[in-house]
């Protein structure tokens, strides 16, 4: 168990490697850093001058080391737009982003869940057609309208929920529907062909010949080995809901991290959005190990072998 | 096995060829101008509601006509995912087939290359390059089949780790086969099936993450019609014009949904 929680660990950290060169990277994909980090109207010796002491004028190898340096500290540099430095900016709008997230994973698996369930127990049933039926809708509908026309309905028809900005809970509805709709189908979809899979098995026909009632063979045989594909898929639908929840802040005008992000973009804030990548990765990475390690737990056959 | 005609693919293929052909033919469709404002017919809602509009699908708080938007929106916006999606399949493909056949130290830096960029969620990346880059249509096609090549470098990389052991290709390499003959002529046409089946899957991706760009504001640069970009243009006036909004969203599901029906005939 031991050795393979280190081999995630070190998968994860040479990951982040690579993360931290593309977001070096970045300081030089806009061409010269020392003038975008300056205003437009700076003499050229003192572009010069700041090129100097930024170390700009050094080799890309010593840039990148400092860089790393910096960043293990968690000195990301400041931001261009708010003269504040960026770290403690975006570490700021990090919960309202990863609240709408999670709100989203929890619509995926509350709604995902039991229509592939139920769509694969019953196949071509009423049941069965209405949820593929959803499915293809949600995998087909861009999140963003989806936003807009629950706002049309929802927000300015019906009047029952607020159609944007942040008053309370209520106001996370809408947006955890959004950033939930996509991932749900692709549950559902999943669940579906996994479980349809599962129950033609030997062990699951042999549970049924013992005489036990369908409700159990479902959930203690066919269930069970469905959870891994559902850990899996889940993990893969990690980078789904974050970028959901940018869209989301971006309809409801929620203050999250995309929308500090996206304003940033016309500044032209290259720090800002240096920290926003490293901060969205990292994340990345570290639930990936903790579903690695989730599914170790699940299949003990993964670090057994 | 199931010799019936499935009719999901086939309404799958009018759904796209109707649409492309629509954004092809745009010139011909419409005859006003996408740009032109008209101040004095701002918010016309669309003509089968009211008989006083003579804009088919409305018209914006610019007075632009929303109908001949969406139709050459359609082009920049189909321009863009069909470029961006031919260049991620180039390039995944290939890279595939050669980091699976080699293997070697040159699959493992390819690997990890895909390790990194699949932790970096796609939105944030596209993002991340375009606030630096600037957008424009060259970029945006660069940036998304950036995004998309990892899909296809794994699937065809690991079938090719599969074929290359085969029983076909060892002999083909025993009678002299070069290594690039085995790869054209061996393992391609075996991956062929998966690819196809990706590029259905991945192009509606790229169309829907084109859109999601211009909705954010960071797609084609405006004025230009995109459908991402008309989408955000009615966000606002939701309560009283919600066409703008609403139409170009409907056109995005039903080309998202022809994709999809033809997507699953190969799965």
């Amino acid at each position: 168990m031991l050795a393979y929680i280190l081999q995630r660990l070190a998968h994860g950290l040479l990951v982040l490697c690579g993360v931290s060169l593309i977001v070096f990277a970045l300081t030089y994909l806009g061409g010269d850093p020392a003038r975008a980090l300056l205003p437009l109207d700076t003499p050229v010796e003192d572009v010069e001058a700041f090129r100097h002491a930024a170390g700009f004028d050094q080799s890309l190898p010593l840039q990148y080391a400092r860089f790393v340096a910096r960043v293990v500290t968690g000195d990301f540099g400041t931001s261009l737009r708010y003269r504040e430095p960026v770290l403690p900016l975006v570490l700021a709008r990090l919960p309202l982003t990863l609240a709408l997230a999670l709100s989203g994973l929890a619509v995926a698996l509350l709604v995902g869940v039991p229509l592939g369930i139920s769509s694969a127990l019953w196949p071509n049933t009423w049941l069965d057609i209405f949820a593929r039926a959803l499915m293809l809708l949600n995998q087909s509908v861009p999140n963003f309208w989806l936003a807009i026309v629950l706002i049309l309905i929802f927000g300015v028809t019906l009047r029952w929920l607020p159609p944007s900005g942040l008053d309370d809970a209520r106001s996370l509805l809408l947006p955890a529907l959004t950033v939930g709709a996509l991932p749900a189908a692709i549950i559902a979809r999943v669940l579906r062909a996994n479980l349809r899979d599962v129950l033609r098995r030997d062990y699951v026909r042999t549970a049924r010949a013992k005489g036990l009632r369908d409700l159990r063979v479902v959930w203690r045989h066919a269930l069970r080995n469905v959870l891994l594909p559902l850990t899996t898929i889940v993990a893969l639908q990690l980078g789904t809901l974050l970028g959901g929840a940018i869209i989301a802040e971006a309809v409801f005008a929620l203050p999250g991290l995309g929308r500090l992000s996206v304003q940033a973009i016309s500044a032209r804030d290259v720090p800002l959005i240096q920290a926003f990548v490293f901060v969205s990765a990292t994340f990345i990475v570290l639930i990936n190990l903790a579903l690695d390690l989730v599914y170790a737990r699940l299949d003990p056959r993964l670090h057994l072998s | 096995m199931n010799r019936r005609v499935r009719l999901q693919p086939i309404v799958g293929a009018l759904i796209v060829v109707l649409i492309v052909s629509g954004a092809t033919f745009a010139p011909a469709l419409t005859s006003r101008d996408p740009l032109a404002q008209d101040l004095g017919a701002r918010l016309r809602p669309p003509a089968l509601l009211d008989a006083h509009s003579d804009f088919v699908f409305g018209s914006d708080a610019l007075g632009r006509d929303v109908s001949s938007r969406l139709l050459f929106g359609a082009r920049n916006s189909l321009f863009i995912a069909f470029a961006a999606t031919l260049i991620a399949t180039l390039v995944g493909v290939s890279s595939g087939l050669a980091a699976g056949y080699i293997g070697g130290r040159f699959d493992a830096l390819l690997s990890r290359v895909a390790d990194v960029q699949q932790a970096i969620p796609y939105l944030i990346l596209v993002i991340a390059i375009i606030a630096v880059l600037g957008s424009s249509i060259v970029n945006l096609i660069v940036v998304l089949s950036l995004t998309s090549w990892v899909t296809f470098f794994r699937v065809v990389r690991a079938e090719t780790l599969t074929l290359r052991e085969s029983e076909f290709v060892m002999a083909a390499r025993a009678l002299g086969a070069a290594p690039t003959r085995i790869i054209v002529r061996h393992i391609l046409p075996n991956v062929l099936a998966s690819v196809i089946a990706l590029v259905t899957l991945l192009a509606t991706n790229i169309i829907l993450f084109e859109t999601s760009l211009g909705f954010l504001g960071l797609g084609v640069p405006s004025p230009q019609p995109s459908w991402g970009g008309l989408i955000a243009d009615g966000r606002d006036y939701i309560a009283n014009a919600w066409w703008i909004s609403v139409l170009p969203g409907a056109a995005l599901a039903l080309l998202a949904t022809g994709l999809h029906l033809i997507g699953d005939e190969f799965v």
